[in-house]
């Protein structure tokens, strides 16, 4: 199957080792990846803090920049319900109706990666190696609004050498939420604290999750308190061979680049 | 740069508001401002932390054990949408029947014509005392202080109403209005606080209820006047609904000769049937019983039996502005279960009072701005992280969380002057809908490489907005190359 990337803007700016490391897994089972180059962002984060109308215009562009893909896949639970739940929405609350009717039907073939592996792709055991013991944070908008369920679990669980432990209250949010994350600092980092306290408590080496967000902002507050256990995000596990490890896999502090 | 300012709508004055001066629906400081505080509360935080996340397993408990679950909450929804679709008509119908069978019906507009109406009726009877049944509509206008300020004297007669009153607190939850007190705390309050009190009162729950119950049941006794909200009432009966756990309420809508019901609008269901979805939402929603203890119903007024005189004051306070919103007017469905504050993290950490308004947590972050005109309230839609909790437990299905998003527009769209926030919003949207400016956007963050020196994350002190972040976590320094300029390089565009 010839798969669009997208890598979408946080992980293409930030960490990019998280979109290589989606390629690399899609290619090693045997599919053809292709990274559109007009992309930067489904237009979530624009929506989500209010401005829906300046969002009209980046939807057009992830909409152009996609346009006559077979599939598309985001490592990225969040930016995936935002194309399934609100591009549409804000397209035609502008009157944008062509661009609503493509958004739809483009949201259609966009899929979250371990939703793509498990349903489209129908594997479960991608033939991944990685020696280490790894809890999961099941992020909010993987687990509420797409549903993803345990399929990251399914995933995980074939993977060689990896020990996977439980995370206490693991369906609690850990406090990211965009912009929140700024303009309610101090709450967002009560909530953090307390997703952190139940990660350390695992003793995990590794803290993992679809989203690549979520993920920097509790391994912004583990690095900060300099914890051992690291962020590493689900595609980069699933990349992770005997003979290849992800290119930027080491183990390095939570954040690092 | 020229920021594109989007064509404004056209000026709608609009439905009237919940007016200001008036009632609880507005707090004096932001949420992130009152939650810095309360933050810092350890005693707030165990509180709250032990007792939401007691409520929220007894709720999933029993919402588990129904195999209907689902369909029941889209009843319920349905039920809502449909009624609301027709508020004015069910109403009418509500007054018809209510006044057929020997009830008054007054049509309150805002809280100062609610809080006149029921100040004048109290009066009439010459009595000086008031007891009431526990009730959000009355918080929601200031009744107790408005009745106060007459020279009247209030008596809260439910537990947890009672404790925020005798410790001339604020609630702080829909159900619980004192969950933020532990039993400890209550002791306190009590023996500082009840005439005659046990000096040996220990903390232990049931001598703290028997010492709330020998305080009340004096004032039961002689009471000539009580004051109730409800829980619905059915249009075709002319039924009003008030269900309780503690019998206090069943004493008050009994025992006195007057009583005087203040219902928001949105409470009326068409018919008696629609209580069957209700009655089985509500309980297992927000205290997680199968049923509450109480249910009292009555229509109207029967001789020799209950109060002879009953008056029903129909509350709008901003409610037909908020039906007047199409994304928002979903908020008017909620059946005050509180379900979604004991799941909202915001919530449980922050606690209610760092809303302002008796309507904490998720639904209040919608309904309180919506009520009171969303610039009157304009930092309680961006209080959650939208993490959707809210949504999945609420018993008839209102998706809060887009209605928060829908919310933060109205107030970004409200604004006259541009913000600095919405120039670089407006500039950030302009860049990320042409590749060309991306791609150079995204080269100029790698000056954040030059801040970092070579260290794997950029410095903890920064300017604002980022300073927001960096104060207590790390942000990782920028690439020096992002994925898609790697990936043209290897295999050209």
């Amino acid at each position: 199957m010839k798969v669009a990337l997208f890598a979408t803007c946080l992980v293409d700016t930030l960490t990019p080792s998280v979109a290589r490391a989606t390629a690399t897994l899609l290619q090693r089972l045997g599919h053809e990846v292709v990274v559109p180059p007009g992309q930067s962002c489904c237009g979530q984060m624009h929506v989500n803090t209010g401005y829906r109308r300046e969002a009209v215009p980046i939807v057009a562009n992830h909409v152009r920049a996609f346009a006559g893909a077979e599939a598309i896949v985001a490592p990225s639970g969040s930016c995936v319900a935002s194309i399934h739940h609100q591009q549409a929405a804000v397209a035609r609350r502008a009157g944008e109706h062509r661009l609503a009717d493509e958004a739809e039907e483009l949201a259609g073939r966009t899929y979250e990666l371990s939703q793509f592996l498990v349903d489209v792709l129908g594997v479960t055991d991608v033939g991944a190696y990685y020696p280490h013991r790894v809890t999961y944070h099941p992020t909010c908008h993987s687990l509420r609004l797409l549903k993803v369920g345990d399929r990251p679990y399914q995933l995980l669980r074939a993977v060689r050498g990896l020990e996977l432990v439980e995370l206490p209250d693991a369906e609690q949010c850990c406090g990211f939420g965009g912009t929140f994350a700024v303009k309610n600092a101090d709450t967002s980092t009560a909530m953090l604290t307390d997703k952190m306290a139940n990660v350390l408590g695992t003793h995990a080496e590794v803290c993992t999750a679809g989203d690549a967000s979520c993920l920097m902002h509790i391994g912004g507050g583990l690095s900060r308190l300099r914890a051992g256990t690291r962020t590493v995000h689900l595609a980069e596990i699933l990349a992770s061979t005997e003979e290849a490890v992800t290119p930027d896999q080491h183990t390095a502090p939570a954040v690092s680049a | 740069m020229t920021a594109t300012v989007p064509p404004k709508a056209p000026t709608f004055l609009g439905l009237p508001t919940a007016p200001r001066g008036v009632g609880h629906l507005r707090g004096d400081q932001s949420f992130p401002d009152a939650a810095r505080g309360a933050l810092r509360d350890g005693q707030l935080r165990a509180n709250l932390g032990h007792a939401t996340s007691t409520i929220r397993g007894k709720r999933a408990k029993v919402v588990d054990e129904l195999p209907d679950w689902a369909q029941l909450r889209e009843a319920g929804r349905a039920l809502k949408t449909a009624t609301m679709a027709r508020l004015d008509d069910h109403l009418e119908e509500l007054e018809r029947q209510v006044t057929a069978r020997g009830g008054v019906v007054h049509w309150a507009r805002d809280a100062n014509e609610a809080n006149e109406i029921v100040t004048r009726l109290v009066q009439a009877t010459g009595t000086s005392e008031v007891v009431k049944v526990k009730s959000m509509a009355t918080q929601e206008i200031g009744l107790n202080e408005a009745l106060e300020a007459a020279g009247l004297d209030v008596f809260e007669t439910d537990l947890a109403e009672l404790i925020v009153q005798l410790g001339e607190d604020k609630p702080s939850h829909i159900l619980v209005p004192a969950i933020h007190k532990n039993r400890a705390e209550i002791r306190e309050i009590f023996a500082r606080t009840i005439p005659g009190v046990d000096p040996d009162l220990t903390d232990d729950p049931r001598q703290l209820a028997m010492a709330a119950r020998t305080h009340l049941r004096e004032r039961f006794l002689r009471a000539r006047v009580a004051v109730s909200g409800a829980n619905f009432a059915v249009a075709e009966t002319g039924t009003l609904t008030v269900v309780e756990s503690e019998g206090n309420g069943r004493m008050c809508l009994t025992l006195p000769e007057t009583l005087i019901t203040v219902m928001g609008i949105e409470k009326v269901v068409p018919t008696w049937r629609d209580l069957e979805v209700f009655l089985q939402l509500l309980p297992r929603s927000s205290t997680g019983e199968r049923m509450n203890p109480y249910t009292s119903t009555w229509a109207g007024v029967t001789p020799g039996d209950g109060p002879q005189e009953f008056h029903l004051v129909l509350l709008d306070n901003g409610r037909t502005a908020v039906l007047a919103d199409e994304v928002g007017r979903e908020a008017l469905h909620c059946i005050r279960c509180s379900a979604c504050l004991n799941v909202c993290p915001v919530y449980e950490r922050a606690g209610g009072h760092s809303y302002g308004s008796v309507y904490p947590g998720p639904i209040g972050a919608v309904l309180s701005p919506m009520l009171t005109g969303v610039e009157d309230n304009a930092s309680l839609p961006f209080a959650s992280s939208l993490c959707g909790a809210c949504y999945d437990v609420c018993p008839v299905a209102i998706d809060i969380p887009s209605i928060l998003v829908h919310l933060r527009a109205e107030h970004v769209e409200a604004q006259e002057r541009p913000t600095a926030e919405a120039v670089a919003f407006r500039g950030l949207a302009k860049v990320m809908s042409h590749p060309r400016l991306w791609h150079l956007a995204q080269r100029a963050s790698r000056l954040g490489r030059l801040i970092a020196r070579g260290r794997p994350t950029l410095p903890n002190a920064l300017p604002p907005p980022v300073s927001g972040w960096t104060r207590s976590r790390d942000l990782p320094t920028p690439p020096k190359e992002t994925f898609v300029e790697s990936w043209v390089r290897e295999h050209g565009s």
